[in-house]
């Protein structure tokens, strides 16, 4: 990586607490457990994991949409730099022009009562970035367009248009202030394959031509791998593998990369089977298991494992794992 | 050999709305045999739950089935026959809805009653459908969720479906369809709202699952992967019309069609990272707005001008049960009979 990340994180913790016994200690869930990433600008990151991995909430964490239990992080850009863990009023509202987040569903994310064009000029209404009318409506034509909106669509409602465009609504209005940084949560998931191809190739030419970063969050690690440059996974609030993206699949280390890697079902109907079967659900963050989090489902797991946590290690040209047998298990596939 | 179990001719389903006739399906035509997993494919809108629903007469009451449309379902002991769009009477429509045909959803969570246990509705279920006492159908379904890889299982008859995790609930989904011994399972994307490692758990239950039991199973998922792992045939809807059909190999190694070119050419390839993704261009139209000529000719990357938008392509027949309907599809040189 060169030159200064754009996002750093030094280990974020993130815990709700939840209802016990009446009596007794609270119990607490940790979301996101010491947490360390950096992202450069004008990169995709990926982040992947299954549902409950803590994904979201990382990447909420860092638009400081949920409060932070421990840890840095850190944004700057051009001069600007901002540190989330003490940000004052006035700084947050700054903040919040630079970071946007587009959402999962588009056929929830946008108002049914408003029309294209309220929706997308929302952002800039409400932080007064534009002083007049016509400003915002120039605003929020350049933007349409750039997103490949019809302008006469404009004045039309949510209903009358399909997931594709929906999404392309979204997008437009997370990009109407103007941001620097984007967190895209699962947002191909709702889509048809048709049209997750056609919104993938849309966040890459806004990204090459506006210079924006993306934290990717998504469960598809086939999508990840076509659309980021960097790529975490996450198991139980905790990264357990983080390399740039062809590295990572074509060394593949940590033991639960790889059962998800062989859980995409192949296209084709004869293609050998070497799976890692994953038994068993992702345990439940309130009680996670000791030592390595992934051990009870790990197929290589040893004594070691069930009483000391790995910790992640670089090993080779920013290729970091968390897993005591890593170098053990470079070549096999199960 | 396995029997042809059902066979669906000219299925056309509109439904009457304010906005006039709407057509969901549109002249489709498909079999199913004992233990043979059809995929069905297309994107959301192509009218694939409204195709496998009208096999259970389940679409709601505005449902105008076309006058040519027929249904045909064998009758197990006698090797008789049920015209499935005949059926009137709730007592007929019981002998299909959870008897000879069940059918799996995609969001568990929303097909379980909240308020009742799973155990519950799975003994309720038997005791309309089989003459099994109540005992019994305790036995049964503890067995049956065993069965299906749940551990606990006694423990887990007493449970609500929100105590359950999303693989957990599927496989109690899964149950419960299977415990009254269907002919016919449909499945409506079981798997799309799992994770791939609980996606693959479930696979291999169904595969495992039609093995042991013989029944046919009507697949239907967007995820042509899965549809690969799993079919034996499949069938490619758009917009209400089935526009291929073929063996699993035929679809995916040579597809023929160019909608479903464009499906696969869409995919994300692991093995090649570099390969840039292409969209179907445009999106789907509005089934209020039903294309003329092939539905597909708006989106079609191999459109022919001047006939592709006028007339409706015939269903062609390519190989031994791999057949299409597109005009720049060339028709196999006729050998002589």
């Amino acid at each position: 990586m060169t030159g200064k990340p754009l996002i750093s994180v030094r280990d974020l913790s993130v815990h709700f607490s939840i209802s016990g016994p009446l009596f007794g200690p609270k119990k607490i869930v940790r979301a996101v457990d010491k947490v360390s990433i950096d992202i450069a600008p004008g990169t995709f990151f990926g982040l992947v994991g299954e549902s409950g991995s803590g994904k979201t909430t990382l990447g909420r964490a860092l638009l400081k949409a949920v409060p932070i239990t421990g840890g840095q992080i850190q944004f700057s850009d051009n001069g600007v730099s901002f540190d989330l863990s003490e940000l004052s009023k006035a700084d947050l509202k700054e903040y919040r022009k630079r970071c946007q987040l587009i959402f999962q569903d588009p056929y929830a994310a946008l108002s049914p009562r408003m029309t294209v064009r309220d929706i997308i000029a929302e952002p800039l209404e409400v932080m007064k970035l534009t002083s007049s009318r016509e400003e915002t409506d120039e605003r929020v034509r350049e933007i349409a367009a750039k997103c490949r909106l019809n302008l006469e669509h404009l004045r039309r409602y949510p209903h009358a248009f399909s997931g594709g465009q929906r999404q392309r609504i979204s997008i437009a209005r997370a990009l109407v202030c103007k941001p620097r940084f984007l967190v895209a949560d699962e947002c191909v998931a709702a889509l048809d394959v048709s049209i997750q191809a056609d919104i993938l190739n849309l966040l890459n030419s806004l990204q090459k031509e506006l210079g924006l970063t993306f934290l990717f969050i998504s469960h598809d690690l086939s999508v990840v791998a076509h659309t980021c440059d960097h790529v975490a996974v996450m198991y139980l609030g905790q990264i357990v593998e983080i390399a740039p993206t062809k590295k990572l699949f074509a060394t593949t280390r940590h033991p639960y990369t790889k059962a998800l890697l062989s859980a995409i079902p192949h296209l084709d109907p004869d293609a050998e089977k070497t799976a890692i079967k994953l038994e068993g659900e992702i345990p439940s963050p309130i009680n996670p298991p000791s030592g390595c989090k992934f051990h009870t489902r790990c197929a290589f797991v040893q004594d070691r494992c069930r009483n000391e946590e790995p910790s992640l290690v670089v090993k080779d040209d920013g290729h970091q794992v968390a897993c005591h047998f890593a170098d053990e298990l470079m070549g096999k596939t199960g | 050999m396995s029997r042809q179990l059902i066979s669906v001719r000219d299925l056309t389903v509109r439904f009457r709305t304010d906005e006039g006739l709407v057509t969901a399906v549109d002249g489709a035509s498909f079999e199913l045999k004992d233990g043979e997993i059809l995929g069905l494919v297309g994107e959301s809108g192509s009218g694939k739950s409204v195709m496998a629903k009208s096999l259970m007469q389940l679409n709601a009451g505005n449902t105008v089935y076309g006058p040519e449309s027929r249904i045909i379902m064998r009758d197990g002991e006698n090797g008789g026959e049920i015209d499935v769009l005949s059926l009137t009477s709730a007592q007929d429509l019981k002998m299909i809805r959870g008897g000879a045909i069940s059918m799996i959803f995609q969001e568990p969570m929303a097909s379980f009653a909240p308020a009742i246990t799973v155990g519950d509705q799975m003994v309720e279920q038997l005791l309309l459908h089989t003459s099994m006492t109540k005992r019994q159908a305790k036995d049964f379904s503890i067995e049956m969720l065993n069965r299906v890889g749940i551990s606990d299982a006694e423990q887990r008859f007493d449970q609500y479906a929100f105590e359950l995790s999303g693989g957990m609930r599927q496989r109690a989904m899964i149950a419960m369809a299977l415990s009254t011994r269907p002919k016919l399972l449909i499945a409506d994307e079981p798997t799309t709202a799992l994770d791939v490692t609980i996606q693959a758990q479930v696979i291999d239950l169904m595969k495992d699952i039609v093995a042991e039991f013989g029944m046919a199973i009507l697949f239907i998922t967007h995820d042509l992967g899965v549809i690969a792992q799993t079919a034996d045939r499949v069938a490619v809807m758009y917009l209400g019309k089935i526009v291929e059909t073929g063996s699993v190999r035929q679809i995916i190694q040579a597809p023929e069609h160019p909608y479903t070119k464009g499906l696969l050419n869409a995919l994300p390839n692991l093995d090649d990272l570099g390969a840039p993704l292409t969209p179907v261009a445009g999106d789907i139209p509005s089934p209020l707005e039903r294309p003329s000529g092939c539905v597909f000719h708006t989106r079609c990357p191999q459109v022919i001008a001047g006939r592709c938008d006028a007339e409706i392509p015939e269903i062609i027949d390519l190989a031994a049960g791999h057949s299409v309907s597109c005009f720049a599809v060339p028709p196999p040189v006729e050998a002589s009979v």
